[in-house]
């Protein structure tokens, strides 16, 4: 099998995605306490708090406006955390991989079935913080529901930059770097607490070519109850970014863990 | 670089074959290699009569590995274990809940079977590592150093359970660098230095080959000795303290023993260790 060859999907990477799944029931409690609690207070805080001087935005009601932004970057957040110190932790560490491809499955089925993970540890994450929005009135529509397979898609789709750094980490620290030169900047840039439409023209184009922002232009529409301008070119952009990412990190990490 | 180089052997169905060498000869890499896990610049490489990289995926369903280090999921009890790993060979469930209580029984687990991988000793998890290799009824078994850092009563009984695996028609290829081991375990084995093959035979055959039948070790005060005096056909190696006479006459050593009345001398047939010795040198390896 070449290195460069494009990732295969076979029914193996079910099997490491159930791990993880099966991992994360034992402590399912913990981790749910984690996505309900952190956006209820979050929204609380900065939602109702910032939103009394805000008002609307976009036409939107500033509570909503943030938590459709919290929505997509959670998923954006928790995608790339596990696929950085958490798939590093069964990498390195725990060697899990190193007993894994011992068996028939292969370093696509791995890489496949920690993309999945990772997309439904998003997709937890991200309907915990629509759920808490709906709950304190933010939500009018159950058609804001459709909001969750685009959550798993920026799920997956981040996770493969997280993989791709991972391929290449020698300790956790290393994750600082992708966390503080492209995680942030995507947070505070990418739509999350105002419109893209208020940056200044070139940065406004900048920012086009951050995954973040089209995440943000599918998911916030569909939680407000709107109509999503430019679908196609936001789907194209946010999914196409993770195949091309997807590919990279699968010929990295063919690389990695066959030496 | 290149960590094997030259190297060409053929394993029999239902037998032992052992893979022995010093610390970096490339036991491992050999493996490696075999199994797919290390990339290979040339050669042919078979398994069950198939190209490993073509036939990767119906090599692995018949193939057990136990590796060198411990990977067992610490995320998981002792059983889970067992489940997970089989389901990565996508094995029905039905035959695992099947043959899992078996496993545990002859690895001697089954009252562990809820706990966590850290709660077991060193031994108990080589043991769990071997049933987990077992999971998939595999026909070839790989034994990457299986003993190594284990006492003795674990030692024995993974040579047990090897033995039964044997008995049980199990193609097994085992790398060690401990020689009692191989001369228990193997029916037929290379040994190998610098990545290249150095010997290959049964033990009995290459004790025969490269050692003569017999040896006598002392300890002590060994520069004294008049070694140029000794017979022609001896031979002697000095490693550490001690001195080292090889011969193929028993009572000649022994009558040559009582005269060294202030040192600790030690007669014994000669063995896989001296062969090893002899063919790999006696100088420390990293």
């Amino acid at each position: 099998m070449s290195t460069l060859a494009p990732p295969r999907f076979r029914l193996e990477s079910i099997a490491v995605w159930r791990r993880n799944a099966l991992v994360w029931r034992r402590l399912m409690t913990a981790s749910l306490l984690l996505h309900f609690g952190e956006p209820f207070l979050y929204l609380l805080g900065i939602g109702y708090g910032l939103g009394r001087f805000v008002g609307e935005l976009d036409g939107i009601p500033y509570f909503t406006f943030l938590a459709s932004g919290f929505i997509a970057w959670s998923a954006m957040n928790v995608a790339s955390m596990e696929s950085m110190w958490s798939v590093y932790t069964r990498m390195v560490p725990q060697q899990t991989y190193e007993a894994i491809l011992a068996t028939p499955a292969q370093v696509d089925d791995i890489v496949i079935g920690e993309l999945l993970w990772c997309g439904s540890k998003s997709l937890v994450s991200g309907t915990a913080i629509l759920a808490v929005a709906a709950v304190l009135g933010a939500v009018n529509d159950w058609t804001a529901l459709l909001a969750i397979p685009v959550i798993f898609l920026t799920g997956v789709c981040f996770a493969a930059p997280g993989l791709i750094i991972t391929a290449y980490a020698r300790a956790y620290e290393y994750f600082n770097f992708y966390m503080t030169l492209v995680m942030t900047p995507m947070f505070i840039l990418c739509g999350v607490f105002y419109p893209v439409s208020s940056l200044p023209g070139p940065v406004q184009s900048a920012v086009q070519f951050l995954p973040l922002t089209h995440a943000v232009e599918i998911i916030r529409p569909i939680v407000v109850g709107q109509p999503i301008t430019d679908l196609g070119f936001h789907l194209a952009a946010l999914g196409g970014f993770g195949l091309v990412t997807t590919w990279i990190a699968t010929a990295l990490f063919r690389r990695r863990l066959i030496q | 670089m290149v960590a094997v180089a030259d190297l060409s052997f053929d394993i029999q169905p239902r037998s032992c074959f052992g893979l022995l060498g010093p610390n970096g000869a490339g036991k491992t890499t050999t493996l490696r290699m075999l199994l797919g896990q290390s990339p290979r610049s040339g050669g042919m490489l078979e398994v069950f009569g198939q190209d490993i990289d073509e036939g990767r995926k119906a090599i692995r369903q018949r193939t057990g590995i136990v590796p060198q280090a411990d990977n067992l999921d610490p995320d998981f009890t002792v059983r889970e274990n067992l489940l997970m790993y089989g389901s990565y060979f996508r094995l029905d469930s039905t035959v695992m809940s099947e043959r899992i209580p078996g496993l545990l029984d002859m690895v001697e687990l089954a009252p562990r079977a809820d706990d966590r991988i850290e709660t077991l000793s060193g031994g108990m998890k080589r043991r769990l590592t071997l049933a987990r290799a077992l999971i998939n009824d595999p026909q070839l078994l790989v034994l990457d150093e299986p003993t190594t850092g284990l006492d003795p009563q674990a030692r024995h009984m993974i040579w047990s359970l090897i033995h039964q695996m044997k008995r049980a028609g199990k193609t097994i290829l085992l790398t060690t660098h401990y020689m009692e081991e191989a001369e228990r375990l193997c029916d037929e084995l290379i040994v190998i230095d610098d990545g290249s093959l150095l010997a290959q035979g049964s033990p009995a055959e290459l004790i025969e080959k490269y050692c003569e039948s017999d040896v006598l070790e002392i300890r002590g005060e060994v520069e004294g000795i008049p070694i140029d005096s000794l017979p022609q056909a001896w031979r002697t190696e000095k490693a550490g303290d001690s001195l080292y006479l090889y011969a193929n006459d028993a009572q000649g050593l022994v009558q040559f023993s009582q005269h060294l009345t202030d040192m600790v001398c030690l007669h014994r047939r000669s063995g896989l260790e001296d062969v090893f010795l002899r063919l790999t040198g006696r100088a420390l390896r990293g």
